[in-house]
């Protein structure tokens, strides 16, 4: 192999227990964003040759700590050494001249350039900058030829499958000489045999040396591949075991770990109507296909699923933010044809998005005027600042807002403040069907006990609760029916003691019968 | 290769499919423009006349040049309103440059070289400012680029009072705006050379890849370690250069320079010219032979307006509305991609 996709590199006798500094060393690794702590006390230790699983529930902290590793940006405390050398001021390009190389989910590849020009990128071959796309498109082919994946380098990325895209982003990785690859979740588009590939290549590059830092959340893969485990929770290394022997029921319980039971309350479900029915959902963009769902007053109807599944487009759908292209929708058994967030509203429909920032909150604005957004409608042209200010106030404390001071700008409040905030304009107006996107995505532990009390409470007065999330444990706890999604599609319809973690993965990793 | 994968072969296609693909192959502006050309052929006996062709081209080799240089700008998703104010510019600057330098008594060869330095000069000012306000300030690039198309046709004015400049050298004017090499105008031929300049930069240099990756995913050309702030500077700069080049060839066709050259009319044209030829607004596409062609497109529909006596502020809203026709195909083609 001496012409390999990684370029002849050779890692050096460099076994265990022979001396030789680790091949990446973190240690008390901290880092916030805003008032958010994304990680605490977080330590990695890999050896080259080794395949090395970071383990975490969403939100652990998993991807802010290889985004470090890839320089993507910098950590606030703590030490980082690569071969034994403090490393400072890393960026991404710096960390990949030093062979760091990741493959993140979401693909750092442009849709407009073909395949051999995103290979490229940043280090086109040229002769004082003319380029020299002959040799690029040889040495493109060769790359893709020796991974075995099937594209031609002269397609335009954007026209490719997902999977075609997630397979451009590894070669990529793999065009220079790697002595650390981050592989975050490479196998969530790719089907059966591209991901037998996958770990085939895998194989190799440990083989070959390279020190390979995976993360993903499948169980199998994990005891398929790993040969170190560092289970992160809520930002911090809580253990890294050899993972020798260890068993899929052993790795669930590493992820989740403590205090279950408190974390989260004892729900009294109480089914009535149905006030929420889809039949036959179909989205204009395909992310969902032939969903049909009931949500009860009453209960919490959980929708369960893979990232990028359509769990979140369905209840999009509903309050209007997606395009319909088939399927019915009644609300408190009357038709409905969702047209808009306004129209949602009006009709007691309230939705709470995962991504706050982007579509929640204007940040710069104080807490008061964002509880009011939704409910500015009925203020009838003219606000009252005195009674807006009185009555906003009374929803910030019945939401336990800490410091309660509704002036603030939004910007200013950590994760769980901001999602209070959030769920303050659900109570401006009556609402009976309330849809959350990821609710507790990004806050802390002690704010997410807090969104569940509140999920609760509407249950108890009687609303429709539909709860979306990549939280399997909140999912798993928290619904009294659980829909779990797969490819757009309804894979299941779980209820009672049914809803257990493995059923649900069951119906994650069913493979299409393509 | 024994990777399995979802197949997406295309169907056994239709009559009319097969068409649609043709079309979407070789592109709807030739095409149109090529139907536009047989109809106005039939129809208009002085359209295929040899000075009204030469007119066409004429005119459409200087907005050509201008788009091509506002495609640079608009493939790094950016924006300049200031290309028809740096037309302006670089034509007063220069133009008093050269006038004044002739006047000391210097050589026109001097004289010459000292005006165009000076006109290319302010034009790449106006760019370097445009982009690393752009760039570095991340200011949008229409408030910019307002701001600096206020201030380059506000110095034009001011060095010239509105009025034109004359003086220049005998060299530039006859020997040079007003020459005709091989049967064409000069300009016609410089332009050629300057869009096939533009050609060579953006297919066989890192220019191409690098503009259109910072256009189409600035992330992933940061990640990737594409020197983002650099090259969308540098595409403000050769915009504005661009401009420049026009603002001095218009200036030795005319024989004086003025401050009422280019003009918003101009960034207007430039504008419509690059999205006809598909250059998207939102960044990430664009080439410079269709730009051209789509120059060729405006400036035949605007021969075919004034060969049928069409009023002159009647054009503007032609104008106006095949930009926003054309705007609006472009997000029309956006919107019919299907996500995978």
């Amino acid at each position: 192999m001496t012409d390999s996709h990684n370029g002849g590199f050779s890692p050096g006798p460099a076994g265990p227990g022979d001396g030789a500094p680790p091949l990446l060393m973190l240690s008390g690794i901290g880092k916030r964003f805003g008032g958010v702590r994304a990680l605490g006390d977080a330590s990695l230790t890999l050896t080259a040759g080794s395949v090395h699983v970071l383990l975490g529930e969403n939100g652990a902290g998993k991807s802010t700590l290889i985004n470090i590793i890839a320089g993507t940006f910098g950590p606030d405390a703590g030490s980082y050494c690569l071969d034994g050398q403090a490393v400072r001021g890393l960026t991404p390009h710096r960390a990949r001249q030093a062979g760091i190389s990741a493959v993140f989910q979401e693909f750092s590849l442009a849709p407009n350039l073909t395949v051999e020009e995103n290979l490229f990128l940043g280090r086109e071959r040229h002769r004082l900058g003319v380029l020299d796309r002959r040799a690029m498109r040889a040495r493109a082919q060769a790359v893709l030829d020796d991974l075995g994946f099937d594209i031609s380098p002269r397609q335009r990325t954007g026209d490719l499958s997902r999977a075609h895209q997630q397979m451009v982003e590894i070669a990529k990785a793999l065009m220079d000489p790697v002595k650390v690859l981050i592989l975050d979740e490479p196998t969530a588009s790719l089907t059966e045999a591209e991901t037998e590939r996958l770990f085939a290549l895998v194989d190799r590059l440990r083989a070959e040396g390279v020190g390979i830092i995976y993360v993903s959340h499948r169980l199998r893969e994990i005891i398929r591949l790993a040969d170190r485990i560092t289970v992160l929770r809520d930002g911090c290394t809580i253990t890294s075991i050899d993972a020798a022997g260890v068993t899929e029921d052993g790795l669930v319980e590493l992820m989740t770990g403590r205090r279950m039971d408190a974390l989260y309350p004892q729900i009294p479900h109480d089914p009535g109507a149905a006030l929420l029915e889809l039949s036959g959902l179909t989205l204009a963009n395909r992310t969902v296909e032939d969903v049909s769902l009931i949500a009860r007053a009453g209960e919490i109807t959980g929708i369960a699923g893979l990232v990028g599944c359509g769990k979140s487009e369905v209840i999009r759908a509903v309050y209007g933010l997606e395009t319909l292209n088939g399927g019915e929708i009644r609300l408190k058994g009357q038709p409905y044809r969702p047209s808009g967030p306004a129209r949602a509203l009006a009709a007691g429909v309230c939705y709470f998005p995962s991504d706050r920032v982007a579509e929640g909150l204007a940040l710069g604005r104080p807490i008061r005027e964002n509880a009011s957004m939704a409910a500015l409608d009925r203020q009838k042209g003219v606000v009252r600042r005195g009674q807006e200010r009185s009555f906003i106030k009374a929803t910030m404390d019945r939401l336990r807002l800490r410091p309660a001071n509704i002036e603030r700008a939004v910007g200013t409040l950590s994760g769980g403040n901001r999602q209070k905030v959030m769920l303050a304009r659900g109570l401006t107006r009556p609402t009976q069907v309330f849809l959350f996107d990821e609710p507790t995505v990004g806050i802390d532990v002690g704010a997410k006990a807090e969104v569940y009390d509140f999920l609760r409470d509407l249950v108890r007065d009687g609303a429709a609760v539909v709860l979306v999330s990549s939280d399997l444990p909140e999912v798993l706890h928290l619904s009294n029916r659980l829909y779990v999604m797969h490819r757009g599609h309804i894979a299941a319809e779980l209820t009672g003691a049914d809803i257990t973690e493995a059923q649900v993965l069951a119906c994650f990793f069913q493979e299409d019968a393509a | 290769m024994s990777v399995h994968l979802p197949s997406h072969h295309p169907q056994p296609q239709q009559g009319a499919e097969r068409l649609m693909l043709a079309v979407a192959g070789i592109g709807l502006l030739p095409l149109l423009l090529l139907a536009l050309v047989a109809v106005l052929a039939l129809t208009e006996p002085r359209f295929l006349g040899t000075a009204n062709l030469l007119n066409i081209l004429r005119s459409a080799s200087v907005l050509a040049v201008v788009a091509s240089g506002q495609m640079l700008v608009l493939i790094v998703g950016g924006f300049d309103l200031s290309v028809g104010a740096v037309v302006a510019l670089s034509s007063t600057v220069g133009a008093t440059a050269m006038a004044g330098a002739a006047a000391s008594g210097v050589s026109p060869a001097l004289a010459i070289t000292v005006g165009c330095a000076a006109g290319l000069g302010a034009g790449a000012l106006v760019g370097l400012v445009n982009g690393l306000c752009v760039a570095v300030l991340k200011v949008s690039p229409f408030m910019v680029t307002l701001g600096t198309m206020s201030a380059a046709s506000g110095v034009a004015l001011l060095l010239t009072n509105g009025i034109p400049v004359y003086g220049l050298p005998d060299g530039f004017v006859t020997g040079f705006g007003r020459a005709v090499w091989l049967g064409l105008p000069s300009a016609l031929v410089v332009s050629l050379i300057l869009l096939g300049v533009v050609a060579v930069l953006q297919r066989h240099t890192l220019a191409g890849p690098a503009l259109r990756a910072v256009g189409g995913n600035v992330q992933a050309a940061r990640v990737s370690g594409v020197a983002v702030r650099g090259w969308t500077v540098s595409a403000y700069v050769g915009c504005s250069l661009l401009a420049a080049l026009t603002g001095l060839l218009l200036t030795a066709r005319i024989g004086s320079g003025q401050a009422s050259l280019g003009g918003l009319n101009m960034t207007m044209e430039s504008i419509a010219t690059a999205v006809i030829a598909g250059v998207s607004l939102r960044g990430g596409a664009g080439r410079v032979e269709m730009v051209a062609l789509g120059a060729v497109f405006l400036a035949v529909i605007s021969n075919a307006m004034n060969l049928s006596r069409v009023d002159s502020k009647a054009q503007l809203v032609v104008l106006g509305v095949i930009l926003i026709a054309a705007v609006a195909l472009d997000e029309l083609g956006k919107r019919r991609r299907v996500r995978v």
